[in-house]
């Protein structure tokens, strides 16, 4: 041990560990990469199941998470015409990758780009809950940068396609305890019943800072800011004005609402 | 060597939080729900047991000039590991817990053992002694857990204990404790109750306050 502090053995001893604790750290990750996988796919389930309010009272019946699933059907909307469509393969689509692809999305200039996110995805999957052949719930996939990170979520709409019936968020990495609160259910609670389009067909939608009168008479338009993250709470206010707008699904709802989606 | 006095003596008499004041960050942070924290609690456990096993492993071939960065790698890898286990295995919780398992490589009490201990110690007495602190912090976040969930949401481990006033009970819960500064207040109680206890855990002071003798200077 004479020499421990060499340079040499400054040089093999970090190498080595470099190396020992690299495999290690591999394995571990690739091992366990397809249960983290299957981990993601059944959270993304739950969190649309949660948007449209059919969680809670699945898990009281006790049933499984590919159970409840089965009463949502799932349908490709191509955002540019507002319509159905089967160009991609719905199965394989994966929106989050076709967002970064050049085929597949469309760049946003700076005016339209309110969520900021830079591309959007020309196809988008949404969800349906139908009940006696007509559209009970909408459940749609939306995401923008908040504070820190791009909030990945669903809102859910009634049949009217305006009023809110559940908002989640199911991936983000915004400050915990403060944007993070995004993922407080008492705070999501807030959303359900809010309307999002006016009279005149505009997003009224929006969440404001502090708390919201109820006694005024647009309250229903407005959701209470996260207190501590302003910029988390405009991040969402972004982002549900981007994807419930032109760029977003409103061409979809307005389609949907006269029957020709 | 003694197994009991490496295992046990960190819960009271040398505990890492209340004597040591180490780790203070995640036990503020962690603590509103008791799931939560115990998942995080094993998880320190298991990363200061196996992190001090391993430091003292190699504590005859680490030249000194690089020994914190060689702990602190191996610390890294350890945390990475249970990090993706935990993600594999228990979804829910690792993503309520964030950030927070990630930052167990910053957590003072690994670190601290490693160093203070590991390093000079054979590599069986020096993992138990990383079990013995990880259970000492445990108990503290335990306790705090206990507390914080119990009065803030009238909750323990998502069952329902004390009906709330919301919900049409009569507890009406404190939401202070729900915020992380009300485990400073719970953590500087149980410290007081220690050191009132176990005396020879009071610090002797380290200057003394000179009265205020010259009257211009009280004004």
């Amino acid at each position: 041990m004479s020499n421990k502090d060499s340079i040499k053995q400054t040089f093999i001893v970090a190498a080595l560990l470099c190396i020992v604790c690299s495999v290690i750290v591999s394995t571990a990750a690739v091992l366990l990469k397809p249960a983290q996988i299957a981990n993601k796919a059944k959270d993304f389930k739950i969190n649309i199941l949660k948007a449209g309010g059919l969680y809670a009272a699945g898990i009281a019946d006790g049933r499984s998470i590919d159970d409840m699933f089965g009463a949502v059907t799932t349908k490709l909307v191509n955002l540019e015409t507002g319509e159905y469509s089967e160009a991609v393969d719905i199965e394989s689509y994966d929106q989050r990758k076709a967002s970064k692809d050049p085929e597949l999305s469309t760049r946003l200039s700076s005016q339209e780009d309110l969520a900021k996110i830079s591309r959007r995805e020309n196809y988008a999957k949404v969800y349906l809950v139908n009940e006696d052949d007509a559209v009970k719930k909408v459940i749609l996939p939306i995401k923008g940068y908040g504070l820190w990170s791009t909030l990945y979520g669903f809102i859910s709409l009634e049949s009217d396609l305006t009023t809110v019936s559940g908002l989640t968020f199911y991936e983000h990495a915004e400050t915990p305890g403060l944007g993070g609160e995004v993922d407080n259910p008492r705070w999501k609670g807030l959303w359900a019943g809010k309307k999002v389009y006016t009279d005149d067909n505009k997003v009224g939608l929006t969440v404001i800072k502090g708390n919201v009168n109820t006694s005024t008479p647009d309250a229903e338009y407005k959701v209470d800011g996260l207190s501590g993250a302003t910029l988390t709470s405009k991040g969402v206010d972004n982002l549900i004005k981007f994807w419930m707008g032109d760029m977003g699904y409103s061409k979809y709802l307005s389609n949907l609402k006269s029957g020709e989606a | 060597m003694n197994v009991k006095e490496l295992l046990f003596k960190p819960l009271f008499q040398d505990n890492p939080i209340a004597l040591q004041i180490l780790g203070i960050c995640s036990a503020l942070a962690v603590t509103s729900s008791l799931k939560v924290t115990l998942v995080m609690c094993l998880a320190v456990t298991i990363v200061t047991g196996f992190s001090n096993l391993f430091v003292s492993l190699v504590r005859n071939h680490a030249p000194n000039s690089i020994r914190i960065i060689v702990q602190m790698t191996i610390i890294a890898s350890l945390v990475i590991v249970v990090d993706q286990i935990l993600k594999a295995v228990a979804y829910d919780t690792s993503k309520q817990l964030s950030v927070f398992v990630g930052l167990i490589i910053t957590n003072c009490i690994v670190m601290g053992r490693a160093e203070a201990f590991a390093m000079k110690n054979a590599p069986l007495p020096s993992f138990l002694d990383g079990i013995g602190n990880g259970l000492g912090y445990s108990i503290i976040l335990i306790a705090l857990a206990l507390i914080r969930e119990l009065f803030g949401s009238g909750k323990l481990l998502g069952f329902e204990i004390l009906p709330l006033a919301t919900e049409g009970g009569w507890y009406v819960s404190n939401g202070m404790l729900l915020l992380p500064p009300s485990a400073f207040f719970i953590i500087g109680f149980i410290i007081w109750g220690m050191r009132t206890v176990k005396t020879d855990q009071v610090e002797r002071s380290e200057f003394k306050i000179a009265p205020n003798t010259q009257v211009k200077e009280a004004h």
